[in-house]
């Protein structure tokens, strides 16, 4: 008798459905049936209304059920549902789910399909292709492929990726150093960083990821590093073979324990079979990556105040310039993307940098993960190249709200981002064209609040989160941020209106042009869109009625 | 802190510290290492944190503190994190909270809140001990802290 290979997802949101309780039941009832299975832990398909979402292998694909609870095990079982029976939670092949076939998955085309930690589902998945290609290649070609495909960093500021990597790859020493690392492959010895153990000066270059992913309503980092680890790792080593780096540390917020343990995992497999260490896949240069562990600080996902933190201090804002790419980990030439930015770039080598750009629009290049979250009927992780609208995302393939009321207000882009008002959902997804309209898509999450949203609260709430996250350093959002609080309270208690809204769009404009960083910098989108699009929260009927 | 418990923090520290101290920007996974394995950073190791970094007392304390993650004093039974972030905030985390508040009063826990547990699609969401939960209701609140009743 044949195995029976059963999938059931290890990916947090369906852990927290409950998974790991129904592959438990799943195993218990096949040893009681006399049935042999292959439990496979896959990552999830990224449809959450369907975890946990269990599938399995049959003659004409893979068959799909959910949300499975444990109860439902046993009759899964009665109806033959390991040989693709039919059953109340059938969902039919999984290839074929509208919501999975409309979508353009290049970065997440592995998601939910293999086995996260296995190098060899990886690879058969063209896992390792990018990185194969590359070393083929001169660093400069590849750092031209990147340049090439568009590709711009998804962490929010989309910066061109492949501009980045120029500059840290041209970095030198400044004249008159002297550079004394002997080799590109030996690394510098335990806690020498920046000095070498004479105290002169080396170029030790790095590439650090930021995986410090904190804007509520975004989870692609997080599902990239729980569901497919290698990518990332792929990705960050093909960085660093364009830009002479030898070093690379992923940080991750403390908030995210699985995705921690699952790439500290991937790492010591790519390690061990030769993707990692002193001689990536025997080409001679070395490539060491680990991972650091955020502790709960919302402003390290600021480029400069991550680096702050993996070097061991309190997570405070750098003034730029210098930028990071010139004086970056401990004063070393440093790359820094977000954890798409590096999972694009994989695809990208292996396809061409033609197909990737390809995909998308304008200026805004490829597919962008995109994140439905909130009060939202179908949840889940579309990838979809840029011109896609708000309106087809949340009604198309959110399906509306979860509460089955009205969709009242979208934030799209995390804490900072602006929320959209109706009129502009059907505007294309392209980073200028939102930027246009003083919309951001940031990471590419998208909240959705029903019609009991209390806009007035969410933008006192934009404020009171900034003034708990700000770093101090800068005056603007240290202090303005809790001044936001008090004008809002006042203005939704009716004291003075008309001179408050002006004091708080004075405040905005302070905070917007004289903030060190994003946190401040960005926090009026939300405050401000909210007081524009939906005065009458604020008991307002015009925002700026005479305003005094 | 008993004497007996003291000595084995203060070994637990030390290991820690032979074992951490040259990593390149070795303060953070030190106060993780030693958090994982005594639940906090007891205020005592701050002194030898600081001599084996080559660091002030202040720069140690004030990394500690800036950081939500770090505490100081030892949790209170289980550590129950219930996610405040606008996603969540949108299936009525603000109400799981006054509700977990009012149920947590006088159990042996710790409740926090916390700003996005990346289950954004799943919300309200919380974690217990770093275990997580999605679509958590008032219901599903009691069930769970009933099953913790049960274990503790």
């Amino acid at each position: 008798m044949s195995t029976i290979r059963i999938y059931v997802p290890r990916d947090s949101a369906a852990l927290a459905l409950g998974a790991d309780e129904v592959a438990a039941v799943i195993a218990l009832q096949a040893r009681q049936r006399g049935l042999q299975i292959e439990l496979v832990r896959n990552s999830s398909r990224g449809m959450f209304w369907l975890e946990p979402l269990v599938e399995v292998e049959t003659q004409a694909g893979r068959m799909a059920y959910g949300p499975v609870q444990p109860d439902d095990v046993a009759s899964l079982f009665d109806a033959g549902f390991h040989t693709g029976g039919q059953h109340a939670l059938s969902l039919g092949l999984t290839d074929n789910i509208d919501y999975l076939r409309r979508q353009e998955r290049l970065t997440f085309a592995r998601m939910g399909i293999t086995d996260p930690v296995s190098l060899a589902d990886y690879q058969a998945h063209e896992g390792y292709a990018g990185l194969r290609r590359a070393l083929a290649l001169q660093p400069g070609e590849v750092v031209q492929q990147v340049l090439d495909s568009g590709l711009r960093g998804r962490g929010g500021a989309a910066f061109p990726a492949g501009i980045k990597w120029k500059t840290v790859a041209a970095a030198q020493l400044p004249q008159g150093e002297r550079r004394a690392v002997p080799s590109r492959t030996a690394a510098p010895p335990e806690g020498d960083t920046a000095e070498g153990r004479r105290g002169e000066p080396f170029l030790q270059k790095y590439v650090v990821c930021n995986a410090d992913e904190g804007d509520s309503g975004t989870f692609s980092d997080r599902m990239t590093m729980e569901g497919d680890p290698f990518m990332l790792i792929e990705g960050m080593t093909i960085a660093a073979l364009a830009t002479g780096a030898t070093r690379g540390y992923i940080y991750v917020r403390s908030e995210y324990p699985h995705a921690i343990a699952t790439l500290n995992e991937a790492i010591s497999n790519a390690t061990a079979a030769g993707f990692l260490g002193d001689s990536v896949l025997g080409s001679g240069r070395a490539f060491h990556l680990e991972v650091r562990k955020g502790a709960g600080s919302y402003v390290c996902g600021e480029e400069t105040a991550m680096l702050e933190s993996i070097e061991g201090k309190r997570g405070v804002v750098r003034a730029k310039p210098p930028i990071p790419a010139l004086k970056g980990l401990f004063g070393q030439p440093t790359v820094i993307n977000n954890v798409i930015t590096f999972a694009s770039v994989p695809i990208i080598l292996a396809r061409g940098a033609a197909f990737y750009a390809n995909y998308g629009v304008g200026r805004s290049k490829g597919t962008l993960p995109i994140q439905l979250a909130g009060n939202i009927k179908h949840g889940g992780l579309v990838e979809k190249a840029f011109g896609v609208t708000l309106r087809e995302l949340m009604v198309d393939y959110g399906g509306g709200t979860a509460s089955g009321r009205p969709i009242k207000a979208v934030q799209v882009g995390g804490p900072l981002g602006a929320y959209v008002p109706e009129a502009q959902w059907d505007l294309p997804m392209d980073y200028e064209a939102w930027a246009a309209v003083g919309a951001t898509v940031g990471h590419g999450g998208i909240v959705v609040h029903d019609d009991t949203a209390d806009l007035a609260r969410l933008a006192r709430y934009a404020m009171e989160f900034c003034a708990v996250e700000s770093c101090g350093k800068c005056t603007p959002c240290r202090i303005g941020s809790t001044r936001g609080v008090e004008v809002i309270d006042r203005i939704t208690r009716g004291e003075n209106r008309p001179q408050q809204v002006k004091l708080l769009r004075d405040l905005c404009d302070t905070m917007v042009n004289g903030s060190l960083c994003a946190m401040g910098g960005m926090t009026p989108f939300p405050v401000l869109s909210a007081l524009n699009h939906y005065p009458q929260d604020f008991g307002l009927s015009n925002p700026d009625r005479k305003a005094a | 802190m008993t004497s007996k418990t003291a000595e084995a923090a203060q070994h637990t520290i030390r290991r820690v510290l032979d074992d951490k101290r040259h990593m390149p920007g070795a303060l953070l996974p030190i106060l993780h290492a030693i958090q994982d394995q005594l639940g906090h950073v007891p205020p005592e190791a701050v002194p030898e944190i600081a001599e084996a970094l080559n660091l002030s007392r202040a720069e140690v304390h004030g990394v500690i503190t800036y950081y939500h993650h770090f505490r100081s004093e030892a949790p209170k039974g289980a550590v129950v994190q219930v996610c405040r972030a606008e996603a969540c905030q949108a299936c009525g985390s603000d109400a799981l909270w006054a509700h977990a508040n009012k149920q947590a009063a006088g159990q042996n826990l710790t409740l926090e809140q916390v700003y996005c547990l990346g289950l954004c699609a799943t919300a309200p969401a919380m974690s217990i001990d770093d275990k997580p939960y999605a679509r958590v209701g008032a219901t599903k609140f009691d069930h769970l802290l009933a099953q913790l009743k049960e274990a503790a």
